[in-house]
């Protein structure tokens, strides 16, 4: 017998079906009165920022008064219009070149208030790599996307065909000497989200 | 060596301890603030109970899903019985890529197969990116805590280590400092991956996707840079549907670090175009607890730590004290299952308290599994000579109310008088680090019926 049918087999003998049937999800879950006040104070607490944009002007505005996008030399931004971007992500065949980008700027499909999370995904991004290998990231979401909780976001989702799709929720940390906690541990040293007005 | 002996160790540097004590503590507390943030705390527990036990009554039929709809997305599903099968399939799959250096995220699996000296036997290199796993994988010890690898060193220990492998500064203490050396050496490792190897938090039978969680980024940087990626997941990480991961990803941090959610929860459904997606789905010993109505439950452990963070034994003993790749509460309950005898200690490390039962994100009724491990291992007749012995004496007395009377009256007109050496020495674990209480003049049934006279 193969492991598998061994392993199922094992599972059928000992597995006792007395168990109810599945729980609905629906229940009287938290809501927020202001949900991006909600947002963007937990990302501050998780060591994000948060900035509220009118407009493409607003934003790249604001990536001008951030040091480390002055002096950036490698820039990757996936939306027209915003960042000066210098790297064309999809014409890069091995991720490995992205080593040296020092700023990212993704779209965000939608942000969820009570834990300052933003679903991000590799739908048109060649290499997902991106978000984890920069020094900084910048995602820019709609303002008017913003579920209350992680129920209202699955809601949301859909997987389908084969893809990749992430919660980002502040920039790279570890606490792992003496629970300090250390801002930039592997990933990004900095989370910058964009919420913008449309 | 049982695990009194070993928390003897342990307890010997009273500062440490102390400090090991007050570290979890924090992490606890922090805890506390998050559950008590959401009013439907108790709702989610409840929920993620009936989900996991929905799941491992139908587990067969889940993971036969599972397997369906990652295979549709191009995964590689293979199967696993126990650790030596576990080791095989994924040094066979490195072998077929000629991996040289891999880059692997945590994974208490990959610990409990011993997969790291497998595969170094085997010539490959494999580093935890894990910057806890790390800082103890330079020292060559394992993990002391599952989500904590590093709680037991202080960063003055880190920045020795740091010294002597990363070429810090000699004294450097300062964590900024140190994670920063890490990051660049781990950075190295990183680029010159050959392949990435990750655990699993959840996998979803009803998309044949799975989910990653980390704070650092580790697993994502580990997976999206090669070309190959391995997931290793025993095969009670199942859940049915993704809505479920609304539940568990509200309560899995939370429970562990006090945090709101971990920075990545990252969600893989298939490879990455022109690359390989391999999952490891490993029982090693799972489905034999699958079918013991006492512990079942303890399947539904979502690795969380929330068990060891608040167990006062724990917390004061450590995580190697424990001598298993799951320490604490929920450890001493999965270790016996594989080895009852060499285990046989650990359900003793307990004092009932229930503290781990009260924090369970998942509600496994720890305690309760802890204590009816006791019995167990009186009924196969493991318990040492040393706790037999005094149990059976106690069974004696206790089964005769004017025995036990006679030997009440007896002991308190002779101990106060006994010399020191009769009194405090090797048979009286309880006097070695503490006196003992006076003894009083009557017992309990004179006071209470010259109280009753009154």
């Amino acid at each position: 017998m193969s492991s598998r049918d061994d392993i199922l087999a094992s599972v059928r003998r000992n597995a006792k079906t007395v168990a109810p049937d599945l729980p609905d999800l629906e229940a009287d879950w938290i809501q927020y009165a202001d949900l991006q006040q909600q947002f963007s104070e937990v990302i501050e607490t998780v060591g994000g920022r948060c900035v509220a944009a009118e407009s493409d002007h607003d934003i790249n505005n604001a990536l001008k008064a951030i040091p480390e996008y002055s002096s950036a030399s490698k820039i990757a931004s996936t939306i027209p219009g915003i960042g000066e971007s210098n790297v064309s992500l999809s014409e890069i065949d091995d991720p490995h070149e992205l080593e040296d980008v020092d700023f990212a700027i993704l779209p965000g499909e939608f942000a969820v208030a009570e834990n300052g999370a933003v679903w991000v995904t590799d739908k048109d991004l060649k290499q997902r790599a991106v978000m984890f290998i920069t020094q900084h990231l910048v995602l820019v979401v709609p303002g008017g996307e913003i579920v209350p909780h992680m129920h209202a976001a699955y809601e949301r989702l859909h997987f389908g065909p084969a893809g990749f799709g992430v919660f980002i929720s502040g920039p790279s940390k570890t606490a792992d000497i003496e629970q300090s906690l250390v801002i930039g541990a592997h990933g990004p040293r900095s989370l910058t989200v964009f919420l913008t007005s449309n | 060596m049982s695990h009194a002996t070993q928390a003897a160790k342990f307890v010997e540097d009273q500062d440490r301890a102390h400090w090991h004590d007050q570290a979890l503590w924090f992490v606890r507390a922090k805890r506390d603030r998050m559950a008590t943030s959401l009013p439907e705390w108790e709702t989610l527990r409840e929920k993620a109970s009936q989900i996991k036990a929905y799941t491992m009554s139908h587990l067969a039929d889940l993971l036969e899903q599972f397997e369906r709809n990652a295979t549709k997305l191009g995964v590689q599903v293979h199967w696993a019985r126990n650790a030596a099968e576990h080791n095989e399939i994924v040094h066979n799959i490195l072998f077929r890529h000629d991996v040289h250096k891999v880059a692997k995220s945590k994974s208490m699996l990959t610990e409990e197969c011993h997969l790291n000296p497998y595969l170094e036997r085997h010539g490959i290199e494999v580093v935890d990116t894990d910057l806890g796993e790390r800082i103890v994988q330079l020292n060559n010890e394992p993990p002391s805590h599952i989500v904590l690898p590093a709680i037991h060193r202080k960063k003055e220990d880190v920045g020795e280590i740091f010294h002597r492998y990363l070429n810090t500064e000699e004294g450097a203490t300062d964590p900024e400092y140190l994670a920063e050396a890490a990051r660049a050496h781990l950075r190295d490792k990183f680029m010159n991956a050959d392949a990435g190897i990750t655990g699993v938090n959840f996998a979803i039978a009803e998309t044949g996707g799975f989910v990653v969680c980390t704070n650092e980024g580790n697993a994502d940087l580990g997976v999206s840079l090669p070309k190959l990626h391995i997931a290793c997941m025993g095969i009670e990480k199942l859940i049915p549907r993704a809505a479920d991961l609304g539940v568990f990803l509200r309560l899995l941090a939370r429970s562990a670090t006090g945090q709101p959610i971990t920075t990545y929860s990252s969600h893989f459904h298939g490879p990455r175009e022109g690359c390989e997606l391999h999952i490891v789905l490993v029982d090693n010993g799972r489905s034999e607890i699958l079918g013991s109505d006492d512990f079942r439950r303890s399947l539904n452990c979502i690795r969380c730590g929330a068990c060891m963070n608040t167990c006062p034994v724990y917390r004061r003993s450590g995580g190697h004290s424990y001598q298993t790749t799951v320490p604490g509460p929920i450890g001493s309950i999965l270790a016996p299952a594989r080895d009852a005898n060499a285990h046989n200690s650990l359900p003793y490390a307990c004092s009932l308290c229930g503290s781990c039962t009260d924090v369970c994100p998942v509600k496994i009724d720890l305690h309760h599994q802890l204590l009816t491990w006791r019995r167990e291992i009186a009924v196969r007749g493991l318990v040492p000579l040393s706790k037999r012995f005094p149990m059976r004496i106690a069974g004696v007395v206790f089964r005769r109310p004017w025995l036990y009377r006679w030997l009440g009256g007896l002991a308190r007109a002779i101990v106060p008088w006994l010399p020191r050496f009769l009194v405090y020495n090797r048979l009286n674990a309880w006097g070695r680090q503490r006196e003992l209480p006076n003894f009083p003049k009557k017992s309990f049934r004179q006071t209470f019926r010259d109280r009753n006279e009154q």
